[in-house]
């Protein structure tokens, strides 16, 4: 048992910034829920919630209690292991990605230790992410099937079919942004995008892969189970969705683990396209401020506005859009998105080797 | 025993008795799932072995797609345990035949075999960027011929998935 000696402050450095991310996730993905009824009310002129606290900033907690303190019923006819395991999976693999995002810069401590603000920064990096979300759709499925509900089934089935039909243009239209970044660690694609403006042109993503982030933004739509296309979700055809048969604090994971999966989403599309925690004039700030600490501390900030603002964005199209038809989902994804990817794919690949081939 | 063989054999052990299961298994849903667990202990061999792409190329397109796809299909058709059909006297005996048929070539074939060690240094071949300069350089031709190979697989299943549609047309 010599050789399991492991470096402590590694560990307990890890650790505390998991516990943080872990905390941070759930306290965002809470008030996510509140955003998300405030946001629905200012845009059909109504006011939302405003009773519990001021500005109705309590109403997760009390929601959260809700949930607690509800029955738990589970169905006589369902298997009971799938039952509770569906809920327990879909919260993993929504906490799970949060792993390898960059959350700011590392910054050196007057010992010389220097901290990194990412769990782990693996030599795989992206294809983590879609080794997750591909799982995320295990907790759909086996929650709607082991209810026994006819409705559940087709809502899971749903689900299913319209994860694995979006990956695809998912998948593509991330290559096309891998082979100008040329490395798959979400690390470096950041420090890549390093302030706003670079060799004469935008650093961020976003101005060299426009094509591709309107095919990846609409395929974490798709992927996030979110208006337009909650299907899954679809009151007038399948009652209440997948979780129908849920109560209690089950369904309350589930409808957590979705907002938890908006946020890391937004997070994730932050650091690909927008530059993650960079921002215009930061090097002009660092040298300015001379204090690692709070530098580090505005990357941070900075990053979670972005989020943010993600978040306000795919809570915007909810509200604005009306759902689509499972067909007509069906045919955007395999006919329109995965075509359009593959032609974006080659054209930046064609423009590499033509302009940038060194 | 290092960190590095306590993880060998707790998969190991994974591995196996998930594997296990996925054939004693009564229930379908049971069998898809031991055998995701399966994967992802062989995932967790690829890891030790620092072959990260590879790790987790198996759990997207094994764990992640074709077992999704499998479930589908289980859901679909709602086989249970008890609609199980029991199978002929002849296809047990058959399938006895094959299995032993199959041990003897795996015996043949392993009588001889070489089982040189892991080199203790890290290799870091499995890492994407070699793995990458490998597969387009040195091994281009089987690569590019696999993909062929996995082209016409899709049109053949697209093109049995059409036929019932044009006899109806015709």
């Amino acid at each position: 048992m010599l050789l399991l000696q492991v470096d402590m402050a590694f560990l307990i450095e890890k650790i505390l910034l998991i516990t943080v991310i872990l905390f941070g996730s759930l306290g965002i993905a809470m008030y996510a829920t509140w955003g998300e009824r405030k946001v629905a009310a200012v845009m059909q002129d109504r006011l939302g919630p405003n009773r519990a606290g001021p500005l109705g900033l309590l109403q997760p907690l009390a929601d959260g209690l809700k949930l607690f303190m509800k029955e738990e019923i589970i169905p006589d006819r369902s298997t009971k292991f799938l039952f509770i395991l569906g809920p327990c999976l879909s919260m993993l693999t929504a906490l799970m990605t949060s792993a390898i995002v960059p959350w700011g810069p590392d910054f050196v401590a007057a010992s010389g230790h220097i901290f990194t603000l990412q769990v782990a920064d693996i030599n795989i990096g992206v294809l983590y992410v879609f080794g997750v979300v591909s799982l995320g759709v295990y907790g759909i499925m086996l929650g709607g099937w082991a209810s026994n509900n006819k409705f559940s089934l087709l809502s899971s089935i749903r689900s299913a079919s319209q994860a694995i039909s979006y990956e695809l243009p998912m998948g593509i239209s991330l290559i096309a942004l891998l082979m100008m970044t040329g490395t798959l660690s979400l690390r470096e694609i950041v420090q890549q995008q390093h302030g706003f403006w670079a060799d004469g042109y935008f650093s961020w993503n976003f101005f060299k892969q426009p094509l591709g982030f309107i095919i990846f933004l609409t395929c974490s739509f798709a992927e996030l189970n979110r208006a337009p296309f909650d299907l899954p979700e679809c009151e007038s055809e399948l009652n209440m969705g997948y979780h129908q048969e849920y109560s209690s604090m089950k369904l309350g994971f589930y409808l957590f683990a979705e907002y938890i999966n908006l946020f890391v989403s937004s997070a994730i599309l932050i650091t690909l396209f927008f530059g993650g925690y960079n921002f215009p004039f930061m090097d002009q700030m660092a040298t300015s401020l001379n204090s690692p600490i709070l530098f580090t501390l505005i990357c941070v900030l900075v990053f979670m506005a972005k989020v943010i603002c993600m978040i306000l964005f795919f809570m915007f199209v909810r509200w604005t859009l009306p759902r689509f038809r499972f067909d007509q989902l069906m045919k955007l994804g395999w006919k329109s998105l995965i075509p359009l990817a593959l032609v974006n794919m080659l054209i930046t690949a064609a423009v590499i080797l033509l302009f940038f081939n060194k | 025993m290092g960190i590095y063989d306590i993880a060998f054999w707790i998969l190991t052990v994974i591995a196996i008795g998930c594997a296990l299961g996925v054939i004693l298994s009564r229930n379908p849903i049971n069998s898809v799932l031991f055998l995701i667990a399966t994967f992802f202990a062989i995932s967790g061999h690829y890891l030790l072995l620092n072959a990260q792409f590879l790790a987790i190329v198996n759990i997207i397109v094994y764990a992640g797609a074709i077992m999704v796809l499998f479930l589908f299909v289980i859901m679909l058709m709602n086989l249970n345990a008890d609609v199980e059909p029991q199978k002929g006297r002849l296809v047990q005996l058959a399938g006895v035949v094959s299995g032993g048929a199959l041990l003897l070539v795996l015996l043949a074939a392993l009588r001889t075999a070489k089982y040189p060690t892991l080199e203790s240094t890290p290799n870091e071949i499995g890492l994407i960027q070699n793995l990458g300069e490998v597969l387009f350089t040195q091994y281009v031709l089987p690569f590019e011929i696999s993909s062929v190979l996995f082209l016409s697989a899709m049109i053949g299943a697209i093109v049995i998935g059409k036929k019932e549609d044009s006899t109806h047309s015709a």
